[in-house]
């Protein structure tokens, strides 16, 4: 234990040439600093509760950054043991990451906000691992030992860490369209999985008894190899949930750094993250009637399913024209348009808010019904829209937009499908449980869609026989183009 | 077992119910810019990196210094300004606002000064 605390002790005041036990000066204000960087987290966490605020949210948050990191930097200079070969390559290392953060940041397009948020988080895992993985070689070296909390703490980090890095990679592929987006299982992929993830634990385990490099390199490999296998199984619709959860998994990662360095910015940080994450990732997985478990272990979402063979109703389709289409909505009086997957998928955010401008100009009172997983990430449709500069007072909740269904009009499903299916409020089918949109209680129902295919889930929906639904098959961003089109000559 | 490990839990636990319960208030409209800054505030570990280089002294130090202050730098640069870029899109009215079309001073948030992201990370260079 004397070891253990000496060793700790240490790694504490890296570089403080002063008193072992009492604070010093620089380490009071250091502690202090950080303390002021974690408020400012937790204040701008806390401006996001609201669109108005959450500007200044994320303005308090990067003051607390800069504080943290210069603080870090004064800390740096003070211990003066960095060589001129550290600068430059911390410097150079931060110059490249940091331009290419800035680059990717200010091009990426908002549609590919799924795959730049993952692959921010696979190089904030890969950083945490590295932090740990560090320590661990110059500790292991030392003649103090290495301290049994601090192992534990290491394997956390480094398992965590690097399965969040493989993972958050293969899930950005997957955005992307790198890797087929569909769940890909091959022969022996469920063992591989479970093999990588006995391989870490047991590694871990064994480390913790007779620490050894060796076991830390094999456990990283396995915890890389489990990644992969973990996120390869999973469809493209769960990825919203996978991102959530694999953001979790990072600030876990990023507080577990914290406490193989111990340093507090880094262990509140991370916990706020993880906690954030983890949250996100419940009411992602609610939304889709889905347990983290089941998304986890994959395979659903192929479409090959024996997804519970509801038989159909047994209704006739109705297909619809754009003119006739136009007719119904430049005549309305209130219309709901259900934006889903479909329009994030045909980047169609553009079309969809220049026709509800043309609506609205005509006096209709037009909204938007939010889904809480419309789109490929959660709030991914809120961001779409906004960037198609639709005023967010426009973007209803479902709990605040379903009520207002039965004194609909015309509610204008776009490439959303299971979360408008009736299905969902009976038992016996594969969604049932999940709440849906109330869309069938409009007074009318325009569908745009490619074709009668199913969504995710691989069942029938009962909205598309109903008898107030007309279908527009076609692409999301031809129809709407056609829509506006058809509304401007009607009106003139 | 050692007082500051102790201390460490105490802090970390506690850092989560404040994560629980600043997050559960977050409406659904603003998950995509929450979790990008959720996302920016775990580049907290490039105070981690950092730290590495104080102590490196060899290829292996010096190689993984390198690596984790690039991902780290590119975690904080890229999700502060990213989601920096995000908000400033949501508004209250379409822009460019109409004269007297949207109430004056609500939509504040759209006007107030531009000052994102690469402030913060600039401390390391």
């Amino acid at each position: 234990m004397d070891t253990a605390r000496a060793a700790r002790v240490a790694r504490n005041e890296r570089g403080e040439r002063e008193a072992e036990h009492s604070v010093s000066a620089i380490d009071w204000i250091t502690q202090l600093l950080y303390i002021a960087a974690a408020t400012c987290f937790v204040l701008g966490l806390h401006l996001m509760n609201s669109p108005a605020t959450a500007r200044r949210g994320n303005q308090v948050s990067t003051a607390g950054m800069a504080i943290a990191v210069a603080t870090t930097l004064v800390l740096v200079i003070h211990a003066g043991t960095v060589s001129v070969t550290g600068w430059i390559v911390m410097i150079a290392g931060a110059l490249l990451g940091g331009g290419a953060g800035l680059y990717a940041a200010r091009t990426v397009q908002m549609t590919a906000m799924p795959q730049l948020v993952s692959i921010f988080n696979a190089v904030g895992g890969g950083a945490a691992a590295l932090v740990a993985i560090n320590d661990y070689v110059k500790v292991a070296g030392a003649s103090a030992g290495v301290a049994e909390s601090t192992t534990v703490a290491t394997i956390l980090d480094v398992l965590i860490g690097a399965v969040t890095f493989s993972g958050s990679i293969i899930a950005a592929g997957k955005l992307q369209g790198l890797i087929n987006a569909a769940p890909i299982s091959f022969r022996g992929s469920r063992a591989a999985n479970i093999a990588a993830a006995v391989v870490g634990v047991g590694g871990g385990i064994y480390m913790i008894a007779t620490p050894d490099v060796v076991v830390l390199v094999i456990i990283i490999l396995a915890a890389l190899a489990f990644g992969v296998t973990m996120v390869l199984p999973i469809g493209g619709a769960d990825m919203p949930v996978v991102i959530s959860l694999l953001n979790a998994f990072t600030g876990t990662a990023v507080a577990m750094a914290g406490f193989v360095i111990g340093n507090w910015a880094l262990i509140i940080a991370g916990a706020l993250v993880g906690a954030s994450g983890g949250i996100l990732t419940k009411l992602m997985a609610d939304a889709m009637n889905r347990s983290i478990r089941n998304i986890i272990v994959g395979g659903f979402g192929t479409g090959d399913d024996q997804a519970a063979a509801l038989e159909g109703p047994g209704g006739d389709v109705r297909s619809i024209a754009a003119d006739d289409a136009a007719i119904q909505l430049a005549y309305a009086s209130k219309v709901i348009i259900v934006p889903g997957y479909g329009l994030a998928a045909a980047q169609a955010q553009h079309q969809v808010a220049e026709l509800a401008k043309l609506l609205e100009e005509r006096g209709v009172e037009v909204s938007y019904a939010i889904h809480p997983v419309a789109g490929r990430m959660p709030g991914h449709m809120n961001v779409l829209l906004a960037e198609a500069n639709v005023p967010y007072p426009q973007l209803k909740e479902m709990e605040e937009i379903n009520p207002e269904f039965p004194r609909t009009d015309v509610a204008l499903v776009i490439g959303a499908n299971d979360v408008t299916n009736p299905a969902a409020r009976r038992p016996g089918t594969a969604i049932s449980g999940m709440p849906i949109l109330d869309v069938d209680n409009a007074k009318s129902i325009i569908v745009i869609k490619r074709s009668m295919g199913h969504g995710y889930a691989g069942i029938d929906n009962e909205l598309y026989v109903n008898p107030k639904t007309s279908m527009y098959f076609a692409d999301a961003k031809s129809a709407l183009t056609n829509l506006t089109a058809a509304v401007k000559t009607l009106v003139g | 077992m050692t007082t500051e490990l102790l201390t460490d839990i105490t802090i970390f636990v506690l850092s989560l119910l404040v994560g629980f319960e600043v997050i559960s208030k977050v409406p659904a409209t603003l998950h995509t810019p929450l979790m990008s800054a959720a996302n920016s505030i775990h580049g907290i570990v490039l105070v981690g990196a950092m730290l590495i280089a104080v102590t490196a002294n060899n290829a292996l130090g010096y190689i993984l210094a390198f690596v984790a202050a690039a991902f780290a730098a590119m975690n904080v640069v890229g999700g502060y300004v990213v989601t920096g870029r995000m908000l400033k899109m949501f508004r209250r009215a379409r822009t460019p606002v109409p004269a007297g079309k949207a109430p004056a001073g609500i939509a504040g948030s759209a006007g107030s000064a531009d000052g994102h992201g690469p402030g913060g990370p600039g401390g390391p260079e």
